[in-house]
């Protein structure tokens, strides 16, 4: 690995104030799972890094009072994956945190550098667009402003976050009344392996069967994460028949645009999309008792 | 004023083992090759260097971690733990060492401190695994001479779990 300089930031604004100073030359370090990684294969060369871990701003996971999920930037999937307050939210929510990579890299590797690292096939991304969170950012000169979880990546490990930018928290807000939340993904390989199709779907139903509520993220069927809006537009009230399930879920094959990859041919991922987009829909479609 | 320190060689310090210690480092050191090369603990070993194999597996402040995805200015002010640092005293093994020998819970031995830092961290938290709960915790952690039924016997075994019908 190429060496470079090294300090850690004490503070949100030393680390903004490092941008200002070093910009193109520095990358920040978060949990390293990623970074450390690409700097040895010298896909990353920065000759400045800054480490995160003393932030104390960037961590922590807080119920805000309306009931909604605000989760620091450097909180690590372990402990989203553990943490009451996201159980009480939505146990499907840790429950998908629970199923990334290994317990290694869930214990070191961190949401927000999971999102900045913006690898199409993550497993965070889909969850929290399917869940409408917002990424809330921080600039250099006292700037602030969120992005909504599906504007967020722009292309193959692009992000919409400006230089001057730094992630500081990814706020989830309430689940509406009645709604649930389930994540699917599809591993034919190993266990530990990113996802050849992942689906997550936000779905509540009337006792009547109609579907009042719906968003679905998508994830490893595209260069970024997707929303399945054609999917969500011909369900949302609509009786959630098998037969409706299975229509809307066929709409998918046009809205994802797989990369063909050892995991599969682009023909093989969009109709395993479908599969999966369906099951998922299914597993939640029965109206809460 | 914000005063960043850039230095190209860091002084860190932490708890190995039990006992502080204190060493120089560049920044692009590994915490995996600080371990073999500098300090000599050749007990982590190193296996595919991407944080797959599970054969460096130690733990940071408790947690699970890959020593060969960790810089080791990464570790500064924590506590590192080793295979070197899971037995009682010189005389004496840990439950899971022991078990690992009673229930031959290792073929070629490469993978093995890996897999009993990864079970130790395991039965830290939980006392008394299931088998699909030893199972799941430990599939990171490979073993290409695919000896997995007896570490998973041997983790058992040490947390005191007698299973019939075997």
């Amino acid at each position: 690995m190429k060496t470079f300089d090294y300090s850690a930031a004490a503070s949100i604004d030393e680390a903004l104030a490092a941008i200002e100073e070093y910009g193109d030359e520095l990358e920040f370090i978060a949990g390293g799972t990623s970074l450390v990684l690409m700097m040895q294969q010298g896909l990353v060369q920065p000759s400045k890094v800054i480490g995160l871990g003393q932030i104390k701003e960037l961590r922590g996971i807080k119920r805000s009072a309306n009931g909604g999920l605000e989760v620091g930037a450097m909180t690590t999937h372990r402990q989203l994956e553990t943490s009451p307050e996201a159980f009480a939210y939505a146990a499907a929510l840790p429950q998908s945190l629970g199923v990334i990579a290994t317990i290694r890299v869930r214990n070191q590797a961190t949401l927000g550098g999971n999102l900045v690292h913006a690898d199409p096939a993550q497993d965070p991304p889909p969850v929290l667009i399917a869940l409408d969170a917002l990424v809330d950012v921080v600039s250099t000169g006292g700037g602030a402003r969120a992005i909504p979880m599906e504007e967020f990546f722009t292309d193959f490990f692009e992000t919409a976050l400006g230089e001057n930018e730094l992630v500081r928290s990814v706020r989830i807000p309430p689940m509406p009344a009645g709604s649930r939340l389930a994540y699917k993904k599809f591993l034919p390989r190993t266990e530990d392996d990113y996802a050849t199709v992942a689906v997550a779907v936000r779905l509540g139903v009337e006792p009547d069967g109609t579907c009042k509520d719906i968003r679905i993220g998508l994830g490893a069927l595209a260069v970024t994460p997707l929303r399945a809006r054609a999917v969500e537009q011909a369900l949302l009230g609509q009786k959630l028949t098998e037969k409706a399930i299975k229509e809307a879920a066929a709409l998918v094959r046009d809205e994802v645009d797989p990369l063909e990859d050892v995991r599969g041919s682009a023909k093989y991922k969009r109709e395993m999309a479908r599969v999966w987009t369906e099951r998922t829909i299914a597993s939640l479609a029965k109206p809460i008792a | 004023m914000w005063h960043l320190g850039w230095v190209s060689v860091h002084q860190i310090s932490f708890v190995l083992n039990g006992t502080t210690v204190e060493r120089s480092v560049g920044p692009e050191t590994l915490v995996a090759d600080l371990l073999r090369d500098d300090i000599g603990l050749t007990g982590t070993k190193i296996g595919c260097s991407i944080g797959v194999c599970g054969a460096c597996s130690i733990l940071v402040d408790g947690a699970l971690m890959s020593g060969c995805l960790l810089l080791a200015i990464m570790v500064d002010g924590k506590s590192v733990t080793t295979i070197e640092g899971i037995a009682p005293s010189e005389d004496e093994l840990s439950p899971l060492q022991d078990a690992f020998i009673r229930k031959g819970g290792f073929q070629c031995g490469i993978c093995t401190s890996g897999q009993i830092i990864a079970a130790t961290a395991l039965l830290a938290q939980n006392a008394k695994p299931n088998r699909e709960e030893i199972k799941e915790w430990m599939m990171g952690n490979l073993c290409r001479c695919t000896g997995y039924y007896k570490i998973i016997d041997s983790i058992e075994a040490a947390a005191g779990i007698v299973r019939e019908n075997v």
